[in-house]
């Protein structure tokens, strides 16, 4: 019945006897289900969603999630709830063009705090893709487990090319050296959307707009054309095969995917915050002195 | 794209294509999987059942499970319970708790009663408090009794850590007429023999793994003349209004634990809880075999059957 995302052994044999509900093989324009039955689960935590409840989820995730960034869990269904039935598909066919998708699809790696061994990461030479991202995790103060699972893509292995974007994620910034605040995730998202095309990625760009007037500045001229940039250029980060890449050289890393390092965010704000500092207190310091 | 890969991917998409033609089931239509979902309804548990065994929700699990089950759903969905309450009915859980209440009336008028102590109110499952104030502000307000008391019983810390926040914004917060306790229903051992006046639950008896058991220690705390009241989500009488509830219930109600409060399972299981929960003529009958008289046919209806109240009375 249900499976963990694992690849199944010998699913067409088995999908082929059991004659199990395939209402969710059917396009989505022609849905035989209402939420009263729905139909068995494709795997361990699905939830096949009507028409009305994903549109539903799309409105409410997208509206609470713009209010509210900080609510993750809105962000992860909102692009689950935008991802079907075109660009997650599209997303998956990219990894099957490309040899080294094709061996992530086939062994499905997971990415958690146990499957990574993170003090080991931090054990490796500083210019290694596995230090960078121990570093950054530290730095940022988050861990790999936060990821909530994909419950309401239905298509099985769709639902692991969400599962494994989502994973990614913290990789991706970890490679480009963007923090976890609005500004970088801002940036970062934009970088997503140009390079994997989820709507999620690219709505989240909207964000920007309740950036600080000195943030949408440098979001307009520094990180979003970086992002487009590099983005469109670059090869597919769902491709990377970050359990392989963990002692590769970050530079070198950069250099394959074709990815520019853009300027170091948290640096520029910390110059900027000390400017404004350095500025008060010569304004106060004028006017002391003129009294 | 290389042409190696196409061929894979065409390859691909053929293979995929057959293995749907062979599974595919003969086409369905609405309301063909509508009949289909009626067959395939779970079957009420039988005497056959291993008795270790009950339901949560539409799962089947161990009965010592159930509880801890139900308490990670109370504990998950506490600091959010009263935005979702107001989200999910539309507001009318809060005419529902004024009815009730109203409706029991309760408080001793000092002019009209004997009774110089006020009543003893027990407000089982009643941990954010809503009952417990809306008592306590009728018996003061409405009949000028400022002496009733009511001890609200739970047997969520969390819950009733919300109830204690709550109480804060009422006067009742550091007076003897409000008391927390943290209780499990079917075991009350705290509360004496025939000591309490009115015993009520709202919204807490389907949680319970056994409301049997809750219902013979209510009569056993319950004076003689003592009332039962019971306010819990019921059957709607009306088969097209039912059609539209049940829709709502099991579509918009997770969905809004979702965006809400992030959580849907806690209420797809309040959902699916409210399903199993007995009619309101088999409930009458449970309470009924507990030694209460259930005044006239046992029950009051509320919106057409969503929620009833249920009374019984001790006999003297």
């Amino acid at each position: 019945m249900a499976t963990s995302l694992r690849r199944p052994l010998s699913r067409a044999a088995s999908t082929a006897s059991k004659g199990t509900s395939p209402a969710i093989l059917l396009p989505t324009s022609c849905r035989c289900f209402s939420v009263l039955n729905r139909p068995p689960p494709n795997y361990e935590g699905h939830i096949p969603l009507t028409r009305t409840e994903r549109l539903g989820l799309a409105f409410g995730s997208g509206l609470l999630s713009f209010i509210d960034p900080r609510r993750g869990d809105l962000i992860a269904a909102f692009g689950e709830a935008t991802a079907q039935p075109f660009f997650i598909s599209r997303l998956r066919d990219r990894m099957l063009l490309n040899p080294t998708g094709r061996r992530i699809l086939r062994d499905r790696p997971r990415l958690t705090s146990t499957s990574l061994d993170i003090p080991h990461l931090r054990s490796l030479p500083s210019n290694t893709v596995g230090y960078a991202y121990a570093a950054w995790l530290d730095r940022e103060g988050v861990s790999p487990d936060t990821r909530a699972a994909v419950r309401y893509i239905d298509d099985e292995e769709c639902a692991y090319v969400m599962q494994r974007y989502r994973e990614c994620h913290d990789f991706s910034h970890a490679l480009v050296g963007l923090p976890v605040f609005r500004e970088g995730e801002v940036a970062l998202k934009a970088f997503e959307y140009a390079n994997t095309g989820l709507p999620m990625t690219g709505m989240a760009v909207f964000s920007a707009f309740t950036l600080k007037k000195a943030e949408w500045r440098r979001f307009w001229d520094i990180y979003g054309p970086w992002a487009v940039r590099n983005g469109v250029k670059c090869q597919d980060m769902i491709n990377v095969y970050w359990e392989e890449e963990l002692e590769t050289d970050v530079d070198e890393l950069r250099a394959r995917l074709g990815i520019e390092k853009p300027p170091d965010l948290r640096d520029i704000r910390r110059a900027e915050r000390e400017k404004r500092k350095r500025d008060k207190e010569a304004k106060e310091h004028a006017r002391a002195s003129v009294i | 794209m290389s042409a190696p890969a196409s061929r894979l991917l065409l390859r691909r998409r053929l293979i995929d294509a057959g293995k749907k033609r062979v599974s595919r089931e003969p086409y369905r239509c609405f309301s063909c999987s509508v009949q289909l979902a009626q067959q395939q309804k779970p079957r009420p548990k039988s005497p056959q059942d291993a008795p270790s065994t009950t339901h949560f929700g539409f799962e089947t699990i161990a009965e010592q499970l159930k509880e801890q089950r139900v308490g990670a759903v109370f504990s998950s969905v506490a600091s959010s319970y009263d935005a979702m309450n107001d989200f999910m009915s539309l507001g009318i859980h809060r005419l529902w708790k004024d009815h009730f209440v109203r409706n029991l009336n309760p408080g001793c008028n000092p002019l009209t009663s004997s009774s110089k102590q006020g009543m003893n109110i027990l407000d089982i499952a009643g941990g954010t408090g809503d009952i417990a104030f809306r008592m306590l502000e009728h018996a003061s307000t409405i009949n000028h009794d400022a002496h009733t008391r009511v001890t609200v019983a739970d047997i969520n810390p969390d819950m009733l850590a919300e109830g204690k926040k709550r109480a804060l914004q009422t006067p009742y917060a550091r007076s003897s007429r409000l008391k927390f306790v943290e209780a499990n229903a079917e075991k009350l051992d705290m509360i004496p023999d025939s000591s309490v006046d009115l015993y009520t639950v709202a919204f807490g008896i389907r949680n319970f793994t056994h409301k049997d058991a809750a219902i013979r220690e209510a009569f056993r705390v319950l004076k003689p003349g003592g009332v039962f009241a019971c306010l819990e989500f019921s059957k709607v009488n009306n088969s097209l209004f039912d059609a539209v509830y049940k829709r709502w219930s099991f579509g918009a109600i997770p969905l809004i634990g979702q965006l809400v409060a992030g959580d849907r399972d806690s209420y797809q299981y309040l959902v699916e809880s409210i399903e199993r929960f007995p009619s309101q003529t088999e409930f009458r009958d449970m309470i009924q075999e507990a030694g209460f008289l259930v005044p006239g046919q046992g029950w009051e209806d509320l919106t057409g059957g969503i929620a009833a109240i249920h009374k019984g009375v001790k006999p003297l």
